[in-house]
């Protein structure tokens, strides 16, 4: 902690720290720091983060590959044009991990609302309580308007099974709002529709 | 880019005190009234997802791209200025090797995107658009222009403080962390609902830069020191499936 205090990286010939000028700006309250808040993305997020590459978890053409997309709409239906979804997932399936892949994927939503990245379908996931959690991608929302990210998870509807005995979904989601978080199958992948608030509200989990 | 070994997790990550992060639903900033989730958040016990994260390294960052004020045909106009600082957890630990992305408004207040309609002037040398990766120790480095203030319609003459917006990976999903930078004594804190919205004052501080007259540059550029602090690690391990039971 005490290294804080002190600049970080002083460039050579620059003055010495000079305590009457220099303010750390983290303020220490016993043995943690404060952690910093989470402000809005706002509507300019595109300047930043969306670059068209970044929707691609594995290259186009990659075995397996398959686009999952989604809508996210707000508490009155509209289309949200102005967020940014981002999709994390771990290769844990059997499979070799594909060339190229990144786990990572972020698409900023179209004026319709509409997103979506081309990756492949994860395997089953390590779970809390040395259990296994059914397929899925870990999801955040950033939007104008959404002071915090929302962090959601996509579940695939052809895993009734796995969904059927996952830790989060089958135990701690109510029955009637677990619809909220499973993709259903399309032609080259999964589709999903999102609602910030309101009727059919997606489930938001607290990390 | 690599996914950490899953060797070594923690159990988690503590949450911010409380009166850390604003309230989804915040009536003062009117755009949270159609967005904000309704419904209570369920609370998520961490799996491998939420315990990993990507890890991007200098491949993501290309040269230069910690430099907002070259442009194609000159230098950007306004007060140049070095924003640096040091990333760590709520522990004190540095956060290297993780991908800062910034974008801002222009010396005149504008954003260089189709959806900005402020008359400010726009800056043909500036996209206020940059990123860098946190050293060894976690440092940081920008080199940019002050932004300008901007008004919106919120509420009646809103004016939203000079502010840049970053975005932060940490090391795992659970520290993802966009928010904002604002400058010392920003005469508009009063009126702005977004900076507001946080409950604790302490924490509405955290976000304000330090003017540092160790990083001002002479005769080139002013110095605005920003610490970021993530959630840390709680200490207990993550047991996953299959693994031997030590006990």
């Amino acid at each position: 902690m005490a290294d804080l205090e002190q600049p970080g990286h002083a460039q050579p010939g620059h003055a010495q720290p000079d305590s009457a000028h220099h303010r750390p700006t983290v303020m220490t309250s016993g043995a943690t720091f404060g952690v910093s808040p989470s402000q809005t993305v706002g509507p300019f997020l595109h300047l930043a983060l969306g670059d068209p590459d970044e929707a691609l978890v594995v290259p186009v053409g990659t075995v397996g590959g398959i686009w999952v997309r989604g809508t996210v709409t707000d508490g009155n239906g509209d289309p949200v044009p102005d967020a940014v979804v981002e999709t994390w997932q771990t290769c844990t399936g059997d499979a070799a991990v594909p060339a190229g892949f990144v786990g990572f994927g972020r698409c900023p939503t179209d004026e319709d609302g509409r997103w979506a990245i081309h990756t492949v379908k994860p395997g089953p996931v390590p779970a809390a309580g040395r259990r296994r959690a059914a397929p899925h991608l870990a999801v955040s929302v950033f939007a104008r308007g959404l002071l915090d990210r929302v962090v959601t998870r996509i579940y695939f509807a052809d895993e009734a099974e796995a969904n059927a005995a996952d830790p989060v979904l089958a135990e701690l989601v109510e029955p009637a709002r677990r619809p909220t978080l499973v993709a259903t199958a399309t032609e080259d992948g999964y589709h999903l529709a999102m609602r910030l608030q309101g009727e059919d509200e997606t489930v938001f989990f607290a990390l | 880019m690599t996914t950490p070994e899953p060797a070594g997790l923690p159990a988690g990550y503590a949450p911010p005190a409380p009166g850390t992060n604003a309230p989804l639903a915040s009536p003062a900033y009117r755009s949270t009234g159609g967005r904000a989730p309704s419904r209570p958040l369920v609370p998520l016990p961490p799996g491998l997802h939420e315990l990993t994260g990507p890890l991007f390294g200098a491949d993501r960052v290309r040269p230069g791209d910690a430099d907002l004020t070259r442009g194609p045909s000159g230098e950007a106009v306004g007060q140049r200025i070095v924003v640096a600082g040091r990333v760590v957890d709520a522990d004190g630990r540095p956060v290297p090797d993780t991908l800062i992305e910034i974008w801002q408004a222009n010396a005149s207040g504008r954003y260089r995107h189709d959806r900005d309609r402020w008359p400010g002037a726009l800056d043909p040398n500036f996209t206020g658009a940059g990123r860098t990766v946190t050293d060894a120790e976690g440092c940081y480095r920008f080199l940019t222009v002050r932004p300008g203030a901007y008004p919106w319609g919120n509420h009646t003459n809103a004016w939203r403080p000079a502010h840049i917006h970053v975005s932060l990976f940490g090391r795992s999903f659970s520290q993802r962390l966009v928010t904002q930078m604002y400058f010392p004594d920003d005469p508009l804190f009063f009126q702005d609902p977004i900076l507001g919205a946080i409950p604790d004052p302490a924490a509405r501080r955290r976000l304000v830069s330090a003017y540092d007259h160790d990083l001002t540059e002479a005769e080139w550029a002013l110095g605005f020191r920003w610490d970021i602090v993530l959630r840390g690690p709680l200490a207990v391990p993550f047991e996953q499936p299959g693994e031997d039971d030590h006990g």
